[in-house]
């Protein structure tokens, strides 16, 4: 089966005051119907940026794809037109935002953002549109969704709210739900049930969805496989499992071991967290030719000072772009 | 056996609300209502909850940030709650407060070095050459570098702007301090760079931590002792294994539960336990338990009599009918 979306060798430039800088370097991966890939690493190193990406929603005159291809159905969406990218946004691609305050309109009603993306993708009706609305807050939960509908942004809770955007992604039945942190914002209780319906609604539409985050405990409950970013480049991809008992490349093993996890075995002792020092380099530093994660890492030489690590492949699939992969 | 170094007792911090068109009676929001522990000298008390448990009002009180209602904060034999004036001001050293958002809490027009030095400015009466040299101490003691003395709050990342928080909070050498989130606002990596040396310094100077968080795995990796807060009252209180490994009220089993986790073992384990609906109103509290709406295994008993904090056995408290 063909894979549902397919990115190749995907570079995209960023304007800056220092320069033009790669934000993402050369990235490549496919997405199959139904799966959830998720896309892991700190901030500024492109994880969003590959969200707008696909949405063709880089801000306009700074971001740009100089080079690849965004793959969709057998259309490349780095080729195609604003109208033809407004079609594809929300109807087969949709994303949820990772604030839900600021991400939806505090002067509208929620029925009636739900409802103007049905008429303006589906040209139903202002009443088809409005009884739609309320259906798809009854299917993600939301309690007397009839109600709900005429409230406001202001009067819902943040884990309704996040419920009532992913209302609005779902309307047109995507096939591909790009979640943005989606449960950065929330509680941990709100955070579990946000992640129960999502993995329903996976199961009901077959959608696949491409989950951004930083947290690798929602990663191993969520995804089947993974995508480690670091400074715009791909650090290790494969499946999550394993992934996580065996990472490949030195930033994987730190972002894993830097996080305290609630493990079935708790000790008296409590050794002090591995840490990875330093932080992610400014764009300036990005796209040079050796490994960028040299600064931090324990396992360091010569050879990642001088050239960028090439990939690779392990016998049960994974990819790790380090040199040292095979010692770690 | 460590000495008690904080005993809170019933401390309750209400806020005035405006309901309806202004002439009925006043209302009260309760924030935190009624609530007692005590921290050990030396050791980390944690406080959990989510947003809206009144975590954070109760650290904000304990420091005199905001007033309290009713209740005694006990720190050395003295009551903080009633304290005025410079006896205030003496107080004030004792207790410092790292902040949650290492971006608001610093001044953007003062250097990082006068930034530390501030409380020992208003707070002691140390010798100008003193103060330089604890100064230059602390940027060494959290991992700064002298040379960034003089730069302003923008030109440090977010890591090293909460380093300089808490320099900043261990300038007048505190007998305790409060971390409100410390490492919520920061990335994963550096967040563990500020845990690790959140804890160096309590080995290092003997401190005692009130440390208030919402992510579980960072309070069982910080804390000796646990506090977990629901709707301002304290549901369940014990020691960092007993309350990780055999939790007792349903909202600390719940909470523990919705934790994703990288334990595969642990994953295997836990059968998550869902919380429906949201937390009540307020400023209306129902009768009775107030998790009884949401609980799993509430019974009529529950939303009738409020449950009291009760000791279960070697220090583990619940507030429940049913444990």
């Amino acid at each position: 089966m063909a894979p549902l979306l397919e990115v190749e060798n995907l570079r995209i430039e960023l304007t800056t005051r220092d320069g033009i800088a790669p934000v993402i370097d050369d990235l490549s991966f496919t997405l199959n119907a139904g799966e959830t890939l998720s896309f892991v690493g700190e901030s500024g190193c492109g994880k969003s940026m590959t969200a707008l990406a696909l949405m063709g929603l880089l801000p306009d005159k700074i971001g740009r794809v100089a080079s690849g291809k965004i793959i969709f159905n057998n259309e490349d969406l780095t080729q195609a037109s604003d109208a033809r990218l407004r079609e594809i946004r929300g109807n087969d691609i949709s994303m949820i935002f990772q604030e839900p305050m600021t991400s939806l309109n505090p002067v509208f009603t929620i029925g009636e953002q739900i409802a103007e993306v049905l008429r303006a993708h589906q040209g139903l009706s202002r009443a088809a549109a409005w009884a739609k609305a309320v259906e798809l807050l009854d299917a993600v939960r939301i309690p007397n969704p009839k109600g709900r509908a005429s409230d406001y942004p202001f009067q819902m809770s943040g884990g309704q709210r996040q419920r009532a955007m992913i209302a609005m992604a779902l309307a047109c039945e995507p096939k591909i739900l790009i979640a943005d942190e989606p449960t950065t914002a929330l509680d941990v209780t709100v955070q579990a049930q946000i992640f129960d319906l999502l993995t329903d609604l996976r199961r009901q539409t077959s959608a696949a969805i491409i989950l951004i985050t930083h947290d690798m405990g929602a990663v191993a409950e969520m995804a089947e496989r993974m995508i480690v970013m670091y400074a715009g480049r791909k650090a290790e991809f494969g499946p999550v499992d394993q992934i996580i008992t065996h990472p490949r490349h030195p930033y994987t093993k730190g972002l894993i071991s830097c996080v305290p996890h609630i493990v079935s075995d708790m000790t008296e002792e409590r050794p002090d967290l591995i840490e990875v020092p330093g932080i992610v380099p400014s764009l300036k530093d990005f796209g040079q030719d050796r490994c960028l994660f040299a600064s931090r890492c324990a396992y360091v030489t010569d050879k990642c000072q001088a050239s960028r690590p090439s990939k690779k492949l392990f016998s049960n699939g994974q990819i790790a772009d380090c040199w040292h992969a095979e010692d770690l | 056996m460590p000495k008690t170094l904080l005993d809170v007792d019933g401390l309750t911090v209400r806020f005035e609300v405006k309901r309806g068109s202004g002439w009925g009676k006043k209302s009260y929001l309760y924030a935190v209502d009624d609530i007692s522990f005590e921290v050990k000298q030396g050791e980390t008390l944690s406080i959990v909850g989510e947003s809206g448990s009144g975590k954070t009002t109760a650290a904000l009180a304990v420091a005199r940030l905001v007033p309290a209602h009713s209740g005694t904060v006990m720190l050395d034999d003295g009551n903080v709650l009633e304290k005025q004036g410079e006896d205030l001001r003496q107080t004030r050293q004792k207790v410092q407060f790292i902040f949650q958002d290492p971006y608001s809490s610093l001044n953007p027009r003062k250097r990082a070095d006068s930034i530390v030095r501030e409380p020992l400015d208003n707070l002691s009466e140390k010798s100008e050459d003193e103060k330089t040299t604890i100064v230059a101490e602390l940027f060494e003691a959290v991992g700064l570098r002298p040379e960034q003395m003089k730069l302003f709050p923008h030109q440090f990342s977010g890591g090293q702007r909460q380093r300089i928080g808490i320099a900043r909070a261990l300038a007048t050498q505190p007998e305790l301090i409060i971390c409100d989130e410390p490492v919520s606002a920061l990335d994963v990596a550096v967040q563990a760079q500020i845990l690790n040396l959140l804890r160096k310094l309590q080995r290092e100077y003997n401190l005692t931590y009130l440390f208030i968080s919402h992510d579980l795995g960072v309070v069982q990796h910080m804390s000796d002792a646990i506090a977990v807060m629901y709707m301002g009252k304290i549901v369940e209180h014990a020691d960092r294994i007993s309350l990780f490994t055999s939790p007792r009220h349903p909202y600390t089993q719940a909470l523990l539960s919705a934790v994703p986790t990288v334990d595969r073992t642990q994953r295997a384990k836990q059968k998550r336990i869902l919380i429906p609906g949201d937390p009540p109103d307020p400023i209306n509290l129902p009768k009775g338990c107030r998790f009884a709406n949401r609980c799993p295994i509430a019974e009529a008993q529950c939303s009738q009599t409020e449950p009291e904090l009760k000791d279960v056995g070697q220090g583990h408290k619940v507030a429940c009918h049913l444990v």
